[in-house]
Protein backbone atom coordinates (compact mmCIF):
# COMPACT_ATOMS: atom_id res chain seq x y z
CA UNK A 1 0.00 0.00 0.00
CA UNK A 2 2.71 2.45 0.98
CA UNK A 3 4.60 1.43 -2.14
CA UNK A 4 1.67 2.55 -4.27
CA UNK A 5 1.46 5.80 -2.34
CA UNK A 6 5.15 6.39 -2.89
CA UNK A 7 4.76 5.73 -6.62
CA UNK A 8 1.85 8.14 -6.78
CA UNK A 9 3.89 10.76 -4.94
CA UNK A 10 6.79 10.17 -7.31
CA UNK A 11 4.63 10.64 -10.40
CA UNK A 12 3.17 13.78 -8.84
CA UNK A 13 6.69 15.06 -8.33
CA UNK A 14 7.52 14.39 -11.98
CA UNK A 15 4.36 16.00 -13.36
CA UNK A 16 4.63 19.65 -14.34
CA UNK A 17 1.83 21.10 -12.19
CA UNK A 18 2.16 22.56 -8.71
CA UNK A 19 5.26 24.05 -7.15
CA UNK A 20 7.50 21.23 -8.26
CA UNK A 21 11.08 21.15 -9.37
CA UNK A 22 10.75 19.77 -12.91
CA UNK A 23 14.21 20.73 -14.15
CA UNK A 24 15.82 19.47 -10.95
CA UNK A 25 14.02 16.16 -11.26
CA UNK A 26 15.12 15.72 -14.86
CA UNK A 27 18.72 16.50 -13.95
CA UNK A 28 18.48 14.17 -10.98
CA UNK A 29 17.31 11.32 -13.21
CA UNK A 30 20.04 11.86 -15.81
CA UNK A 31 22.80 12.08 -13.19
CA UNK A 32 21.43 9.14 -11.20
CA UNK A 33 21.35 6.85 -14.24
CA UNK A 34 24.90 7.90 -15.16
CA UNK A 35 26.10 7.28 -11.61
CA UNK A 36 24.52 3.83 -11.35
CA UNK A 37 25.91 2.76 -14.74
CA UNK A 38 29.39 4.00 -13.84
CA UNK A 39 29.26 2.35 -10.42
CA UNK A 40 28.38 -0.95 -12.07
CA UNK A 41 31.34 -0.50 -14.41
CA UNK A 42 33.62 0.18 -11.41
CA UNK A 43 32.77 -3.17 -9.86
CA UNK A 44 32.67 -5.19 -13.09
CA UNK A 45 35.42 -3.91 -15.38
CA UNK A 46 38.53 -6.04 -15.47
CA UNK A 47 40.95 -3.18 -16.06
CA UNK A 48 42.00 -1.46 -12.81
CA UNK A 49 42.79 1.88 -14.47
CA UNK A 50 39.39 1.91 -16.17
CA UNK A 51 37.77 1.21 -12.80
CA UNK A 52 39.52 4.27 -11.33
CA UNK A 53 38.32 6.42 -14.25
CA UNK A 54 34.73 5.18 -13.91
CA UNK A 55 35.01 6.01 -10.22
CA UNK A 56 35.71 9.62 -11.24
CA UNK A 57 32.34 9.71 -13.03
CA UNK A 58 30.53 8.41 -9.94
CA UNK A 59 32.25 10.94 -7.68
CA UNK A 60 31.50 13.83 -10.06
CA UNK A 61 27.87 12.70 -10.18
CA UNK A 62 27.76 12.74 -6.39
CA UNK A 63 29.09 16.30 -6.44
CA UNK A 64 26.30 17.24 -8.87
CA UNK A 65 23.74 15.68 -6.53
CA UNK A 66 25.14 17.74 -3.65
CA UNK A 67 24.60 20.88 -5.71
CA UNK A 68 21.03 19.78 -6.44
CA UNK A 69 20.58 19.36 -2.69
CA UNK A 70 21.80 22.91 -2.11
CA UNK A 71 25.06 22.03 -0.44
CA UNK A 72 27.71 24.02 -2.26
CA UNK A 73 30.62 23.56 0.08
CA UNK A 74 30.29 19.78 0.28
CA UNK A 75 30.15 19.63 -3.53
CA UNK A 76 33.34 21.66 -3.88
CA UNK A 77 35.06 19.60 -1.19
CA UNK A 78 33.96 16.43 -2.97
CA UNK A 79 35.61 17.56 -6.20
CA UNK A 80 38.77 18.76 -4.45
CA UNK A 81 39.31 15.85 -2.10
CA UNK A 82 37.88 12.90 -3.99
CA UNK A 83 38.50 13.64 -7.65
CA UNK A 84 41.60 15.69 -6.95
CA UNK A 85 43.32 13.61 -4.30
CA UNK A 86 41.78 10.21 -3.72
CA UNK A 87 41.58 9.15 -7.38
CA UNK A 88 45.16 10.30 -7.99
CA UNK A 89 46.17 8.24 -4.95
CA UNK A 90 44.36 5.25 -6.47
CA UNK A 91 46.15 5.69 -9.78
CA UNK A 92 49.49 5.82 -7.95
CA UNK A 93 48.51 2.69 -6.08
CA UNK A 94 47.74 0.96 -9.39
CA UNK A 95 51.05 2.09 -10.86
CA UNK A 96 53.09 0.94 -7.87
CA UNK A 97 51.49 -2.51 -7.86
CA UNK A 98 52.19 -3.23 -11.48
CA UNK A 99 51.27 -6.89 -11.36
CA UNK A 100 47.62 -5.95 -11.38
CA UNK A 101 47.78 -3.35 -14.14
CA UNK A 102 46.32 -5.65 -16.76
CA UNK A 103 43.34 -7.88 -16.30
CA UNK A 104 42.07 -8.56 -12.85
CA UNK A 105 41.17 -12.19 -12.49
CA UNK A 106 37.96 -11.84 -10.53
CA UNK A 107 36.65 -14.38 -8.06
CA UNK A 108 34.78 -17.45 -9.29
CA UNK A 109 31.38 -17.38 -10.91
CA UNK A 110 29.74 -18.95 -7.87
CA UNK A 111 31.14 -16.43 -5.38
CA UNK A 112 30.16 -13.55 -7.65
CA UNK A 113 26.62 -14.90 -7.79
CA UNK A 114 26.48 -14.99 -4.01
CA UNK A 115 27.79 -11.42 -3.82
CA UNK A 116 25.08 -10.31 -6.26
CA UNK A 117 22.43 -12.05 -4.17
CA UNK A 118 23.70 -10.27 -1.05
CA UNK A 119 23.61 -6.93 -2.85
CA UNK A 120 20.10 -7.40 -4.22
CA UNK A 121 18.73 -8.62 -0.88
CA UNK A 122 20.34 -5.73 0.95
CA UNK A 123 18.85 -3.29 -1.53
CA UNK A 124 15.35 -4.78 -1.24
CA UNK A 125 15.41 -4.52 2.54
CA UNK A 126 16.66 -0.94 2.45
CA UNK A 127 14.22 0.07 -0.31
CA UNK A 128 11.23 -1.32 1.57
CA UNK A 129 12.31 0.39 4.78
CA UNK A 130 12.98 3.73 3.06
CA UNK A 131 9.75 3.76 1.07
CA UNK A 132 7.83 2.84 4.18
CA UNK A 133 9.44 5.52 6.34
CA UNK A 134 9.81 8.54 4.05
CA UNK A 135 7.10 7.99 1.49
CA UNK A 136 6.12 11.60 0.90
CA UNK A 137 8.80 13.73 2.55
CA UNK A 138 9.56 16.59 0.20
CA UNK A 139 12.72 18.62 -0.06
CA UNK A 140 12.15 22.36 -0.24
CA UNK A 141 15.42 23.98 -1.20
CA UNK A 142 14.95 27.73 -1.45
CA UNK A 143 18.56 28.72 -1.49
CA UNK A 144 21.83 26.87 -1.06
CA UNK A 145 23.36 26.55 2.36
CA UNK A 146 26.23 28.98 2.19
CA UNK A 147 29.85 28.34 3.04
CA UNK A 148 29.70 30.85 5.91
CA UNK A 149 26.86 28.96 7.60
CA UNK A 150 28.78 25.69 7.34
CA UNK A 151 31.99 27.25 8.62
CA UNK A 152 30.14 28.88 11.53
CA UNK A 153 28.78 25.46 12.50
CA UNK A 154 32.17 23.76 12.20
CA UNK A 155 34.05 26.34 14.25
CA UNK A 156 31.48 26.72 17.01
CA UNK A 157 29.24 23.72 17.58
CA UNK A 158 31.56 21.07 16.14
CA UNK A 159 34.96 22.50 17.05
CA UNK A 160 35.92 19.46 19.16
CA UNK A 161 35.03 17.04 16.36
CA UNK A 162 36.95 19.24 13.91
CA UNK A 163 40.08 19.13 16.05
CA UNK A 164 39.69 15.37 16.45
CA UNK A 165 39.52 14.99 12.65
CA UNK A 166 42.67 17.11 12.33
CA UNK A 167 44.53 14.82 14.73
CA UNK A 168 43.14 11.79 12.88
CA UNK A 169 44.44 13.08 9.55
CA UNK A 170 47.87 13.73 11.07
CA UNK A 171 47.93 10.24 12.56
CA UNK A 172 46.87 8.71 9.24
CA UNK A 173 49.60 10.67 7.42
CA UNK A 174 52.33 9.51 9.79
CA UNK A 175 50.92 5.99 9.82
CA UNK A 176 50.89 5.76 6.02
CA UNK A 177 54.53 6.91 5.86
CA UNK A 178 55.60 4.44 8.55
CA UNK A 179 53.75 1.55 6.91
CA UNK A 180 54.87 2.21 3.33
CA UNK A 181 58.52 3.27 3.73
CA UNK A 182 61.35 0.94 2.89
CA UNK A 183 63.85 0.25 5.62
CA UNK B 1 11.89 16.77 -5.12
CA UNK B 2 11.24 13.83 -2.91
CA UNK B 3 13.63 12.82 -0.18
CA UNK B 4 13.23 9.21 -1.19
CA UNK B 5 14.73 9.57 -4.65
CA UNK B 6 18.06 10.55 -3.11
CA UNK B 7 17.87 7.89 -0.43
CA UNK B 8 17.11 5.18 -3.00
CA UNK B 9 19.96 6.32 -5.25
CA UNK B 10 22.24 6.13 -2.25
CA UNK B 11 20.95 2.64 -1.41
CA UNK B 12 21.67 1.47 -4.97
CA UNK B 13 25.23 2.82 -4.82
CA UNK B 14 25.74 1.27 -1.38
CA UNK B 15 24.68 -2.15 -2.60
CA UNK B 16 26.88 -1.91 -5.70
CA UNK B 17 29.75 -1.10 -3.35
CA UNK B 18 28.94 -4.10 -1.16
CA UNK B 19 28.91 -6.31 -4.26
CA UNK B 20 32.30 -4.93 -5.26
CA UNK B 21 33.82 -5.61 -1.83
CA UNK B 22 32.55 -9.19 -1.88
CA UNK B 23 33.28 -10.06 -5.52
CA UNK B 24 36.72 -8.49 -6.10
CA UNK B 25 40.09 -10.04 -5.37
CA UNK B 26 42.32 -7.08 -6.20
CA UNK B 27 43.06 -4.99 -3.08
CA UNK B 28 42.93 -1.66 -4.93
CA UNK B 29 39.54 -2.50 -6.44
CA UNK B 30 38.16 -3.42 -3.02
CA UNK B 31 39.28 -0.01 -1.73
CA UNK B 32 37.48 1.64 -4.67
CA UNK B 33 34.29 -0.21 -3.75
CA UNK B 34 34.65 1.06 -0.19
CA UNK B 35 34.83 4.58 -1.61
CA UNK B 36 31.52 3.92 -3.40
CA UNK B 37 29.96 2.91 -0.07
CA UNK B 38 31.26 6.01 1.72
CA UNK B 39 29.92 8.21 -1.08
CA UNK B 40 26.50 6.66 -0.76
CA UNK B 41 26.54 7.52 2.93
CA UNK B 42 27.51 11.09 2.08
CA UNK B 43 24.55 11.48 -0.27
CA UNK B 44 22.32 10.28 2.57
CA UNK B 45 23.79 12.79 5.02
CA UNK B 46 23.40 15.73 2.65
CA UNK B 47 19.86 14.69 1.70
CA UNK B 48 18.86 14.67 5.37
CA UNK B 49 20.56 18.02 5.83
CA UNK B 50 18.38 19.36 3.02
CA UNK B 51 15.29 17.85 4.66
CA UNK B 52 16.18 19.24 8.08
CA UNK B 53 16.93 22.76 6.96
CA UNK B 54 14.68 25.75 7.62
CA UNK B 55 14.17 29.00 5.76
CA UNK B 56 17.22 30.64 7.32
CA UNK B 57 19.48 27.60 6.84
CA UNK B 58 20.52 27.64 10.48
CA UNK B 59 20.97 23.88 10.92
CA UNK B 60 23.70 22.42 8.72
CA UNK B 61 24.68 19.42 10.84
CA UNK B 62 24.28 17.03 7.89
CA UNK B 63 26.69 19.02 5.74
CA UNK B 64 29.23 19.18 8.57
CA UNK B 65 29.08 15.44 9.10
CA UNK B 66 29.42 14.84 5.36
CA UNK B 67 32.63 16.89 5.47
CA UNK B 68 33.91 14.80 8.38
CA UNK B 69 33.10 11.64 6.42
CA UNK B 70 35.10 12.94 3.45
CA UNK B 71 38.09 13.64 5.73
CA UNK B 72 37.92 10.19 7.31
CA UNK B 73 37.57 8.57 3.88
CA UNK B 74 40.70 10.34 2.69
CA UNK B 75 42.62 9.08 5.74
CA UNK B 76 41.24 5.59 5.19
CA UNK B 77 42.29 5.40 1.56
CA UNK B 78 45.76 6.66 2.42
CA UNK B 79 46.32 3.99 5.05
CA UNK B 80 44.61 1.33 2.92
CA UNK B 81 46.84 1.96 -0.08
CA UNK B 82 49.92 1.97 2.15
CA UNK B 83 48.92 -1.46 3.47
CA UNK B 84 48.24 -2.75 -0.07
CA UNK B 85 51.66 -1.45 -1.16
CA UNK B 86 53.36 -3.20 1.76
CA UNK B 87 51.58 -6.47 0.95
CA UNK B 88 52.62 -6.15 -2.69
CA UNK B 89 56.22 -5.51 -1.72
CA UNK B 90 56.32 -8.57 0.52
CA UNK B 91 54.38 -11.02 -1.64
CA UNK B 92 54.52 -9.66 -5.22
CA UNK B 93 50.73 -9.91 -5.39
CA UNK B 94 47.70 -8.00 -4.10
CA UNK B 95 45.29 -10.89 -4.49
CA UNK B 96 43.28 -10.72 -1.29
CA UNK B 97 42.37 -14.42 -1.40
CA UNK B 98 46.06 -15.30 -1.02
CA UNK B 99 46.44 -13.36 2.20
CA UNK B 100 45.74 -16.04 4.77
CA UNK B 101 48.60 -15.56 7.21
CA UNK B 102 46.21 -15.22 10.17
CA UNK B 103 44.05 -18.12 9.13
CA UNK B 104 45.16 -20.44 11.93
Amino acid sequence: MSLLAALAALSAALSPDGDLYVAQNVFFAVIAVTMIFSALRVVTTSNVVHAALWLVVVLAGAAAQFILLGSEFVAVTQVLVYIGAVVVLFLFGVMLTRASLGDDESVGEEKRGMAAVVGVLLFSVMAIALIDSFEADRLVIDEPRSVSTVSDAIFSQYIVAFEAVSVLLLAALIGAIVVARKD
Amino acid sequence: MLLNQFLLLSAVLFCIGVYGVLARKNGVLVLMSIELILNAVNINLVAFAALNTDALNTDVSGDVFALFTIAVAAAEVGIGLAIVLLIYRNRRSIDLSEIDLMKG
